[in-house]
């Protein structure tokens, strides 16, 4: 492990909140609108740290120990995720199932602490959000499955880094699937449109903004941050295969993903404003054709 | 062996002494309860000394039956499952003690202990018999008391019908092995499981029919789709120390008796771990989508039974694909992942059966739908169940996620190498399995957790709920930390399967060794991840607290929307958490719903319910016997009821038989 | 290029607009699909024989890109206007599980196109080629049965055309090019009768699905 192998994760912990801010800007270029300061959710962030904090009375110690767990999972999940060729300073051979897990973790004590509150909300959402997640889980887990043959490695660092424009030469369409089929987990999971309408907070129609509607100050600020964070790592994921720039020189192929970090940004904000939500009995149909997708690039490379 | 046998012998005298105490029931319970915990404790050092590396020891007695003989063996395999049986029978019996007290003043709580006791002796006695004869008493000893456990409030008409499907069940699966036993017995010619052992060149055709019958018997004990029918009958039905002991241990017995037998029929051919593979994988993912239906919080944890053997059966599939393709990665992760499964659903599925049961006493009720809020109300059963649902679940850092990343880790190595489709496959569908079982499995718990212990209580019952005293919590903390020991150091473990594993086919301690000690290595790595998990969310917890020190921290009511008047029962119940995935797995599920809605501009009363029978009973079972009993009814005719015609009928087979034999 | 690198993209367009067609309910995006499917297979034969005796491979290429780009969609979108259905409303199967059937299918293919040992003419890797026809073959027969209406089963037809066409492609050496132009004619006519039927259906019924049909015995 070198020293560069520090820049993934100091990149997101820096980043991550950025990335929210160039989505919202590019859904409101769509709209014609200003929109909000790139910066808006680090502002959040900081105010919502020096605020106090209001809990429910029916909660339990479940509920204050969502955002925590959430928030120290995503963390631990960093150190597992490469940046473009730029390793991850953790890596070993079956280190993609701990980052699943991780995220699982990270999920199943928000959905506690979503039921904690006694809410019907926030049962709705969590019952919503147990679907989908477990839906997208095959997905993700073949697509995996298919750049792991493909590089031969069972750790994400070397699966990413041994995907260079050749591999997109000899196996452009299993990796074209398999970016697909990440795509569409990525916005199932961190529940973007078209699955999930971050922008709507009291509709009925949400899956993450419900669940953590009781939260304030350093909780949600704590969830928010959470949350920014595993949109990173999925978009890493993500844009490491799909940029395959190679240098060697580990600050130009920093850049390089950094760049395709912030292009993944525009273009979700793009999907955002291009794309209606769906309604929810479809959107069960939209991941099962992502898996679809992954059984097909895992068919295409085993062959 | 003279150590564990003098175990046995005591626990078995111990629960003898429960029966003598006869209408006292504390004197039972101290006697009985007390038997068992000594037994159990003294048996765990010959199992434990010989999983980690011990020789193996034996005992041979003659005995006075057609080709019997009290032969006993210790071996790693059998100590290895021993472990688990013993350390789970204990902590069941200190838990029972307190827990059978309410029915004191009704029951025979010595009846009860005897059984338990006799059920612990013959769980033992199966793993440990080398002789087809005593293997097969041990086996109905271990289903009659088990009958007699489940009958345990044989006044409810439910549990009588429960523990009816249990017998049949389980009867028609020994038949199954008895047909396997004597065509294994007359290829070695002798009853003696070292002779079938020693059998090399079994024909192909009758060691696929022989696997087949183990399968079919085995696996009614084990639970395996299409035969598990009587598990979600039988298991809620059991007091649920016995319910823990019945799904943690005793279910394990039809997997282990199908490992001892592979170990008689020489190299298997792959499809043997084909099929293995399609059984896990349909119990796997039947198991946990009926688990979500349910709402009787224990109906639900013995789908989840089926579903957690599902992934045993899958790992142990994986394995016997490696061997007879000669992938000795494959074959090493997926059996000590399938092994390794064994023990961790012991623990897990233990506590969270001990756990039910500190529901059902605290509370009186199992319907999830009028629990919740209980976490407040029971600190230390919430607690214990979420640790076990994290567990089974296979969340970092507990031990559910230790075996199934070996499974994992095996399906994706070979995935990665360059093998032929035969493998392939099965890994791939292996993946994709585990997968969705996972996230389903989550899910589940997730709803079986959040609705029991979180929110406010759905009924007076649980407003109303006590925790349990200190010999029910025991046994949830012993068993809480065992989920967190495999989890978080799950290297030594690991390790020590070793020689279990060199008792499989194809397999020797020498090769397994060394693909073990790499893959201990990346647990290490991935114990280290969890650890940061667990030292991150310490910081948070400080940070927070420095965060909020100086600032206000104030209590109110739940958000609700501008809505003035919520009451608890407006929160999501366990059905309407899971409606959207029973909804979408509606065709095999086949839920049914009654409805009443509400109608006109007043409307009156109106209800709604929803009910998830299963599938195979209803679809195969209750079709099938039903036939038989029409066909069988017509020999009625037979039955008239008097003395003397049955024993012309005895007279006249007498008579056949001798003329038959003489000509 | 090689002949791999062609085909793969190909194949994948193929499967992939399989799967989309098990889970798209609206009948213009079926349509869609189904004549995506029917171009991209057109230009498969063109380009991987293309050397060998181009007018021919050309002209079929042509001909059925035309038949299944153009005319199809055409009489197609012509009785969707007549019907006014937008959607097929209640398969007898759902979506998502008819995908994930879809990918059991694709598996049981891929068995199959390892196994089959098929009189292979060129040194083309043909077991991608049997899998992917055989796969939207059985995915359009599926479509044909688990469907209602008369509309969906015209499209499950034209993929089993194409799966088969597919097939074609492997033996296109030794296929004489008047057999494929008949396939080809045999699938235009019946397409063309089936949208007439249909259309007659729609007409008389005001709905076409086909499930009722049994109320007409007698």
């Amino acid at each position: 492990m070198d020293g560069t192998a520090i820049l993934p994760p100091a990149a997101a912990l820096l980043l991550a909140p950025l990335l929210l801010g160039v989505i919202n800007r590019t859904k409101a270029f769509f709209a014609g609108r200003r929109g909000r300061p790139l910066l808006q959710l680090y502002f959040d962030l900081f105010k919502l740290l020096r605020k106090g904090a209001t809990y429910s009375r029916t909660t339990t110690w479940v509920f204050r120990a969502g955002p925590i767990v959430g928030l120290a999972a995503v963390l631990a999940a960093l150190v597992l995720v490469p940046l473009g060729a730029v390793g991850a300073p953790l890596a070993f051979g079956g280190d993609l199932l701990v980052f699943a897990y991780l995220l699982c973790l990270m999920r199943f004590f928000t959905v506690l602490a979503a039921l904690d509150t006694g809410s019907s909300f926030e049962g709705m959402g969590a019952s919503r959000e147990v679907l989908f997640a477990a839906l997208a889980e095959p997905a993700l887990f073949l697509g995996l499955a298919a750049v792991a043959h493909q590089s031969g490695s069972l750790s994400l660092s070397a699966m990413i880094a041994a995907i260079d424009p050749a591999t997109w030469v000899s196996r452009g369409p299993a990796l074209g699937l398999v970016a697909t089929a990440l795509g569409i987990v990525l916005l199932a999971e961190n529940s973007r449109l078209p699955v999930d309408d971050p922008e709507t907070h009291l509709e009925l129609t949400m899956i993450h903004e419900v669940m953590v509607l009781d939260y304030g100050g350093p909780d949600l600020a704590f969830v928010l941050y959470g949350a920014a964070l595993k949109l990173w790592v999925l978009a890493a994921l993500l844009v490491g295969l799909i940029v395959p720039v190679r240098t060697g020189r580990p600050l130009l192929d920093a850049a390089a993903g950094l760049a395709g970090m912030l292009s993944a940004a525009v273009a979700i904000g793009a999907v955002e404003s291009s794309r209606a939500r769906l309604r929810l009995v479809r959107v069960p149909k939209l991941l099962v054709g992502a898996m679809a997708l992954s059984a097909l690039a895992l068919v295409l490379v085993l062959r | 062996m003279a150590v564990l046998l003098t175990a046995m012998g005591l626990v078995a005298l111990g629960g003898l002494a429960a029966l003598a105490a006869g209408r006292s029931s504390r004197l039972a319970t101290i006697l009985g309860a007390g038997g068992s915990v000594i037994g159990c404790g003294l048996g765990l050092v010959p199992a434990l000394s010989v999983v980690l590396g011990s020789a193996p020891t034996g005992w041979h007695e003659a005995w006075d039956l057609p080709g019997g003989s009290f032969h006993v063996g210790l071996d790693a395999l059998s100590g290895f499952f021993l472990v688990p049986t013993l350390l789970l029978s204990l902590l069941a019996a200190i838990y029972g003690g307190e827990y059978l007290r309410p029915y004191a003043e009704r029951k025979s709580l010595g009846r009860a202990w005897f059984w338990f006791n006799l059920l612990v002796v013959s769980m033992v006695l199966v793993l440990i018999a080398r002789n087809v004869v005593l293997f097969l008493v041990a086996w109905e000893t271990m289903a009659l008391s088990s009958f007699f456990l489940v009958t345990f409030e044989h006044e409810r008409a439910e549990v009588r019908e429960a523990g009816w499907t249990y017998l049949v069940a389980t009867h028609l699966g020994t038949a199954f092995l008895l047909v396997m036993f004597l065509l294994l017995a007359r290829s070695a010619g002798s009853f003696d499981f070292d002779r079938m052992a020693a059998v090399v060149g079994l024909a192909p055709a009758l060691a696929s029919l022989i696997f087949v019958l183990a399968l079919v018997g085995f696996g009614t004990k084990a639970g395996f789709v299409p035969f598990h029918v009587w598990l979600p009958e039988a298991h809620p039905a059991a007091p649920s120390h016995v319910s823990a002991v019945m799904s943690g241990v005793m279910i394990k017995t039809g997997i282990y008796g199908l490992l001892r037998t592979l170990t008689f029929l020489g190299p298997p051919p792959a499809w043997w771990g084909w099929v293995l593979v399609t059984i896990g994988l349909t119990s796997g993912i039947f198991g946990v989508l009926f688990a979500l239906a349910q709402h009787d919080l224990k109906r639900l944890l013995a789908y989840h039974s089926v579903e957690n053997i599902g992934i045993i059966t899958l790992g142990l599939g994986l394995g016997l694909v490696g061997v007879s393709l000669h992938l000795p990665a494959l074959a090493v992760l997926g059996f000590a992942g399938g092994l390794l499964h064994v023990l961790n659903h012991a623990l897990f599925k233990g506590l969270l059966f001990l756990g039910a049961g500190s529901v059902l006493h605290g509370t009186g009720t199992l319907d999830m739908d009028h629990l919740g809020g209980l976490l407040k109300r029971m600190p230390a059963t919430g607690a214990t169940f979420l640790v076990g649902a994290a567990a089974i679940a296979g969340l970092p850092p507990l031990n559910g996620f230790v075996s199934e990343f070996l499974i994992y880790l095996g399906a994706y190595r070979t995935v990665t190498s360059h093998g032929a489709l035969a493998v392939l496959v099965p890994a791939a569908l292996g993946i994709a399995g585990l997968a969705l079982i996972g996230g389903l499995a989550a899910a589940c718990f997730a709803k079986a957790f959040g609705i029991v212990f979180l929110g406010e209580p759905r009924g007076e019952r649980a407003a109303k709920a006590h925790e349990a005293g200190w010999a029910m919590k025991g046994p949830l903390y012993a068993l809480a930390a065992g989920c967190a020991v495999v989890g978080l150091c799950p290297w030594p473990i690991v390790q020590s399967l070793g020689p279990v594993l060199g008792t499989l086919p194809g397999q020797s301690v020498a090769s397994t060794g060394s693909t073990l000690l790499g893959t201990g290595h990346l647990l290490l790595l991935a114990t280290v991840v969890a650890g940061l998990v667990i030292g991150l969310v310490g910081g948070l917890v400080l940070l927070r607290g420095r965060l909020l020190a100086r600032r206000p921290v104030e209590e109110t009511g739940t958000w609700d929307c501008g809505y003035a008047r919520p009451n608890a029962r407006m929160q999501y119940t366990s059905s309407s958490f899971a409606q959207p995935l029973t909804s979408l797995f509606s065709l095999f599920l086949r839920t049914r719903r009654r409805l009443t809605p509400p109608e006109g501009l007043f409307p009156g009363r109106s209800s709604f319910a929803t009910e998830t029978p299963d599938v195979c009973r209803e679809g195969i079972y209750r079709p099938a016997f039903g036939a038989i009993e029409r066909v069988v009814g017509r020999l009625r005719v037979l039955q008239q009821g008097r003395v003397q015609l049955y024993v012309l009928y005895v007279v006249l087979t007498l008579l056949a038989l001798l003329i038959w034999k003489m000509g | 290029m090689s002949d791999g690198a062609v085909m793969e993209p190909i194949l994948v367009v193929l499967l992939v607009t399989d799967f989309l067609l098990l889970g798209s309910s609206r009948f213009r995006t079926c349509i869609k699909l189904v004549s995506v499917q029917g171009v991209a297979l057109g230009i498969l034969p063109a380009l991987l024989h293309g050397a060998e005796n181009s007018v021919r491979a050309w002209l079929l290429a042509g001909g059925s890109i035309v038949l299944k780009g153009v005319v199809f969609p055409w009489l197609l979108l012509r009785i969707l206007r007549e019907a006014q259905v937008r959607r097929e409303a209640q398969p007898f199967v759902g979506h998502s599980l008819s995908i994930l059937l879809g990918v059991g299918v694709l598996i049981f293919s891929l068995w199959v196109g390892s196994t089959l040992v098929l009189p292979a003419t060129a040194e083309l890797d043909t077991s991608l080629l049997v899998s992917a026809g055989l796969a939207t073959l059985l995915i359009g027969l599926f479509l044909t049965i688990s469907r209602r209406t008369a509309l969906s089963q015209v499209l499950g037809y034209i993929v089993v055309e194409n799966g088969i066409y597919t097939f074609g492609v492997v033996l296109v050496g030794g296929v004489p090019a008047l057999v494929e132009l008949g396939v080809l004619m045999d699938a235009f006519v019946a397409v063309f009768i089936m949208s007439i039927a249909a259309y007659h259906i729609s007409r008389e019924f005001e709905h076409i699905n086909v499930d009722q049909l049994d109320r007409l015995k007698g």
